[in-house]
């Protein structure tokens, strides 16, 4: 075990953590705004669940390796080829929750919401979406964690950020540089977690129970 | 359409179909090694977490174990093992067996934890014993969940083989692997249309076998549709977010 590597190399896994970092921020970004937009039409028309829920569920069923096959012949060895597959399987998860965690809105609160004149738009960001944020960062939470085990994937297609490093430390059979992608990615894992119940805890400042 | 055609290309090759790079051996390698994978999970995670349901005892180590199966991704956990178990069969089987156990474990312990405590009070008070109560009560009443838990499983690990081609392992994924090294999209595309197959495939089967196994008189609401809008928290059963 060569562990000199790792000083030798300290840019290029700075560099790739950082590319870790935006491939995952990218995917939950996006995958949080497309999901919002559909939760928030479920929530204005039940009728839409059904639809909605077959679709996410049969992308999130797709193999990740799979998918990115399908995509490679149409949109290259590309970043958005990465990020179609990445945002594709963060939808059910956040279409669920935020689904959720407006049906954990008491009906009462919301009708009187109503009756004191507040419009639709407004009860919606004003009244719904903090009572539904505990659910809402729930998922938030378990997306981001998901996606950071699935950027490695995007390695095979010439992204990756740390799976990079590992795929290449694999093909040179350099164990320390295996290890050490392993490792930098659960860590990654591990802060976005925190940085997330740190998030809620801000949004829900009212909340007594966690809001986990 | 071009692309359209080069698949269609690739399923109408005859070697396509023939030889140890076959689609029928390379099917059959990706069901063995998923089929063995989910066969070991739930002959280890089924009766620990009934034990660790029923008694309780336990229950920090098995979500402990549920949280990092899910940091740790499959595709690191296949490079890491590589050097302690070697080219191909091994090192997959090791590596999907530990993606495999931590959804069965939690839903067999999340499923028997949440039975009606009345339900198992009732069954006590007439006198059954510890392990009558586990297998006549709390086993059938937590089946669904149990299912629910090694469909997850089961459809993770068929979409998971497809990278034991990493490692020089059989399967399906050799097509998307050796199509990307020769850039044969019409292969690369090809095995993707049957791993996603196969993983539908699996989902819609054992989507039928969880209906199945709710037992008479517990209401449909228990495994009816997907388990959208429940959302239980920690630990999370698999399949419900």
């Amino acid at each position: 075990m060569n562990w000199g590597w790792i000083p030798a190399n300290l840019p290029a896994l700075i560099e790739a953590t950082i590319d870790h970092i935006v491939l995952t921020a990218i995917a939950v970004g996006v995958g949080f705004a497309i999901s919002l937009a559909l939760a928030i039409l479920i929530h204005r028309d039940r009728r839409a669940f059904g639809p909605v829920s077959a679709f996410t569920g049969l992308l999130y069923t797709i193999p990740s390796l799979a998918l990115f096959a399908f995509l490679v012949p149409i949109t290259g060895l590309s970043l958005l080829t990465a990020e179609i597959g990445l945002i594709s399987y963060t939808l059910l998860i956040l279409v669920r929750n935020i689904v959720a965690g407006f049906d954990s809105v008491p009906a009462e609160v919301s009708e009187t919401a109503a009756g004191m004149g507040y419009t639709w738009a407004e009860r919606l960001w004003r009244v719904e979406l903090p009572i539904a944020m505990p659910l809402i960062v729930a998922g938030l939470r378990i997306a981001t964690i998901t996606t950071i085990g699935l950027v490695m994937v995007t390695a095979l297609i010439g992204e990756g950020g740390l799976g990079q490093v590992m795929l290449r430390g694999f093909n040179f059979r350099n164990w320390v540089a295996v290890y050490t992608g392993a490792a930098l990615t659960l860590a990654l894992a591990i802060a976005a977690d925190v940085a997330l119940v740190a998030i809620g805890r801000l949004a829900t400042p009212w909340a007594t129970r966690r809001a986990s | 359409m071009e692309l359209l055609a080069e698949v269609v290309a690739w399923f109408d090759d005859p070697a396509t179909w023939a030889g140890p790079n076959g689609i029928p051996t390379r099917m059959l390698e990706h069901i063995l090694l998923s089929g063995a994978c989910v066969v070991a999970a739930i002959a280890v995670a089924v009766p620990v977490g009934l034990v660790i349901g029923h008694t309780g005892r336990g229950a920090l180590i098995a979500v402990s174990i549920a949280n990092v199966g899910r940091g740790l991704p499959s595709y690191a956990l296949l490079l890491m093992l590589f050097p302690f178990f070697g080219i191909g069969f091994p090192t997959a089987f090791a590596a999907l067996l530990l993606l495999t156990i931590p959804p069965v474990l939690t839903n067999t312990y999340v499923g028997v934890r949440d039975v009606d405590r009345d339900v198992v009070e009732a069954g006590r008070g007439m006198g059954m014993s510890e392990r009558g109560l586990l297998r006549g009560v709390e086993m059938p009443l937590a089946m669904p969940v149990i299912v629910a838990g090694i469909r997850i499983a089961a459809v993770q690990v068929v979409a998971t083989a497809t990278l034991a081609a990493l490692v020089g392992g059989g399967g399906l994924g050799r097509y998307i692997v050796d199509g990307f090294a020769l850039r044969d999209d019409g292969q690369i595309v090809g095995g993707a249309i049957l791993v996603a197959g196969l993983a539908i495939l699996t989902e819609w089967v054992l989507g039928l076998v969880e209906r199945r196994v709710v037992p008479p008189g517990v209401g449909s609401g228990a495994s009816a549709g997907p388990p959208a809008f429940q959302y239980t928290a920690e630990p999370r059963p698999a399949g419900t977010t």
